[in-house]
């Protein structure tokens, strides 16, 4: 359906030839353009100008590509009013040290106006170790808070309430344990399941595509994964919790570009959906789910990656898997900024980035907003940084005017064109996963995480050639002395926290916690749904590494080949 | 691991003919990633990138322990060892590594570190063996240079 009549567009066509004749070629015979080529992130040509050609020869129809807000295929939003109903959600990806550090600055972050937590833990507790386990040595509190036990799940929601606060947990290959500890200090404080506002990561395939936190091997991983969303949608918990995040966030920061991070993220998701549904779930039963991705600098394409990715996740929806419920098929985002462009040359530079980031967001439509601390780049958040980070987000929703319309880039050439060309390009990477043998076979064969090597070795090259400019690493750079101070986790933090599980193993009803444990390594060997079981042995206080030792016993341990 | 004997290995591989002719061997390193950090993007892109230097590379994935790290470096009879570490985890696991290279009579393999490691932390790094450390955006030609003007052949 044409949205221009044939006079007008011969017209414009006529014109168009006339100032590319004459205006344009005058002023490229006089200065020349500053680069060759004209690329988007993720190389895709750009064109000089858009104009209404571009949209009618390909008989784009407003109707079958934008539609309305939270209709299908959802380009323009998953709700039908948008930002004017619901702000944009401020998350704030946060938590070191121990248990009572990270309370205090979660009650400080509150008071500040943050509007959902996301628990940084550190990276045995992300693996499944104990903080006394040889392995988890020099780690302990470093990129987030050490959790061992329910013991310091309760301390770090300490008077903050389950109902009340969204909680987030940056959890994937534990997220079941995670997910157990949440329901279970939530129980303490007198909240039941049905009331908890959780939100849990839990994709776990891209952890071995990307960031490399993962435990098991790709299917009982991915089973344990699908343990957590079959949990959800049968015991009806699926109205405040989200059990799923496909993680595109992860790839890109490895290196993917944005044709890659939204094909492997599908590609992911539908294996995810497949497991789910051999158990017998409907996919118009499917609890909540959203996606989270990388709001990058290159903001026009960035825009047009979420716009594309909500219609191609409505059409798979709907065609793949015979969707019926606008629900299912209406994709919410969290976002997060491109840490990976941050830079530890003159780090303020990253404030601009931060901010720029959180544009993006915005102008996308996107359900929860963070942006990653300017001092990201040497080290985790101080106080200071993560406040700055709220005002950002802050300033972003309540004085930039954003929020007052919906999708407003929508209807500009450039950007329906680009926003077509990622969902026609996102689809014939995910295609050829598919005819790979799909996601896991894909991780299996080292596929997708070759790819994104690939690219993020051209990246550098472009750097150090200079074909993309990068603000203080490659140009512009000064001689500097930094000028900000970092957090530093004390180095002593270990110490008390081992000696605070060793007085947990003496404390505790140990005959309960082997009862609990041998349970669990059953339940494994059956493959039943772990999370009952998983619930039982948390409440006894088992220990997170003694949960993953029953399963490591069941399932192995995974090791990625070497390169 | 005690078992690995670094002598013999390299002997094979003097009889190979890769050590016969001085000079035109070329520097093998090996990049490890010691402690329980995924990111390996840097890792990567320096692996290839040292690799078009001219260097042979090993990169052995992540979550390596010192001992294995130090096991591959007598088995792979490597000139030097990149470490990478973002995680914070830089002041235990470096010098950890260092410490049981100089005790398996390695001592002649050049040590560099890479990854998120604050400046204040360098000298202390230094004074444990760790001979360089390349923060984000290091072009890898300058780590190369580094290799060459400081490895023991």
């Amino acid at each position: 359906m044409a949205i221009y009549d044939k006079e007008e567009l011969d017209e414009i066509k006529q014109r168009r030839k006339i100032w590319e004749n004459t205006l344009l070629k005058g002023e490229i015979e006089k200065r020349g353009e500053w680069k060759k080529e004209f690329k988007t992130n993720s190389g895709i040509p750009i064109e000089r100008l858009y104009t209404p050609l571009d949209l009618n020869e390909k008989e784009w129809s407003y109707p079958e590509k934008l539609g309305f807000p939270g209709d299908y295929p959802f380009t323009r939003g998953i709700t039908p009013n948008m930002y004017r109903g619901v702000p944009p959600r401020m998350f704030v990806y946060s938590g070191y040290g121990s248990a009572e550090a990270t309370n205090q600055r979660y009650k400080y972050l509150l008071s500040q106006g943050a509007k959902e937590l996301i628990i940084a833990s550190d990276l045995h507790t992300q693996l499944g170790y104990d903080i006394d386990n040889p392995l988890s040595r020099g780690e302990v509190g470093k990129i987030g808070v050490a959790i061992n036990s329910l013991a310091d799940v309760e301390v770090i929601f300490d008077g903050i309430r389950l109902d009340e606060v969204f909680v987030g947990a940056q959890a994937n290959a534990n997220s079941p344990i995670l997910l157990a500890f949440v329901i279970a200090a939530a129980e303490k404080q007198g909240v039941s399941p049905q009331q908890i506002k959780f939100v849990v990561q839990n994709d776990v395939l891209k952890e071995y595509i990307a960031r490399g936190t993962y435990i098991f091997p790709p299917k009982p991983a991915l089973k344990f994964s699908c343990d957590i969303i079959e949990y959800v949608a049968r015991n009806n918990l699926s109205e405040w919790m989200c059990p799923i995040i496909y993680c595109g966030y992860h790839m890109r920061e490895a290196g993917a570009n944005t044709v890659q991070e939204m094909a492997f993220t599908m590609a992911n998701a539908v294996a995810y959906i497949e497991e789910v549904l051999s158990r017998g779930i409907n996919i118009d039963e499917l609890p909540q789910q959203r996606a989270l991705f990388v709001a990058g600098l290159d903001l026009f394409e960035e825009v047009c990656k979420h716009r594309a990715f909500r219609r191609l996740w409505a059409k798979m929806m709907k065609e793949r898997f015979k969707a019926k419920n606008p629900r299912v098929m209406a994709l919410g985002y969290t976002c997060g900024s491109q840490s990976s462009l941050y830079t530890a040359q003159q780090p303020m530079n990253n404030i601009v980035r931060g901010t720029i980031s959180g544009l993006v967001q915005a102008l996308s439509g996107v359900q929860t907003i963070n942006i990653a601390a300017m001092d990201e780049a040497l080290s985790i958040p101080t106080e200071e940084s993560a406040t700055l980070v709220l005002r950002t987000m802050q300033i972003i929703t309540h004085e930039t005017g954003i929020p007052n319309t919906i999708d407003p880039l929508a209807g500009s050439y450039y950007v329906e064109t680009l926003t077509d060309e990622l969902e026609e390009r996102a689809t014939r990477l995910f295609e050829k996963v598919q005819s790979l043998g799909g996601a896991v076979a894909c991780i299996e064969q080292g596929f997708q995480e070759a790819e994104i090597a690939k690219e993020a070795y051209e990246q550098y090259k472009q750097v150090k050639t200079g074909g993309r400019v990068w603000v203080g690493v490659n140009q512009f750079q000064m001689d500097e002395k930094l000028s900000i101070k970092l957090m530093r986790v004390d180095q002593k933090e270990e110490e008390r926290q081992i000696e605070k599980v060793k007085r947990l193993r003496k404390e505790r009803d140990n005959k309960k916690v082997e009862a609990a444990l041998k349970d669990l390594k059953e339940a494994a060997i059956e493959e039943t749904n772990l999370v009952p079981t998983i619930l039982s042995a948390v409440k006894v206080y088992s220990t997170i590494g003694e949960i993953c030792n029953s399963f490591r016993e069941v399932y192995g341990e995974y090791r990625r080949p070497a390169y | 691991m005690e078992n690995i004997e670094g002598p013999r290995i390299r002997h094979e591989k003097e009889v190979g003919g890769n050590r016969m002719k001085e000079g035109q061997r070329r520097i093998r390193v090996l990049i490890a990633k010691p402690g329980l950090d995924g990111h390996d993007r840097g890792a990567k892109v320096l692996t290839f990138g040292l690799r078009d230097e001219g260097m042979e590379v090993i990169y052995t994935g992540i979550r390596e322990t010192a001992e294995g790290i130090v096991q591959t470096c007598i088995q792979e009879d490597v000139d030097v060892v990149a470490l990478s570490s973002l995680s914070g985890g830089h002041l235990y696991h470096f010098p950890k590594v260092a410490e049981m290279l100089a005790q398996k009579g390695m001592d002649r393999v050049l040590v560099i570190g890479g990854g998120i490691i604050p400046e204040e932390d360098v000298p202390l790094l230094k004074e444990k063996g760790i001979s360089a450390v390349f923060g984000p955006g290091t072009p890898i030609e300058e780590v190369a240079k580094f290799i060459r003007n400081n490895v023991t052949w």
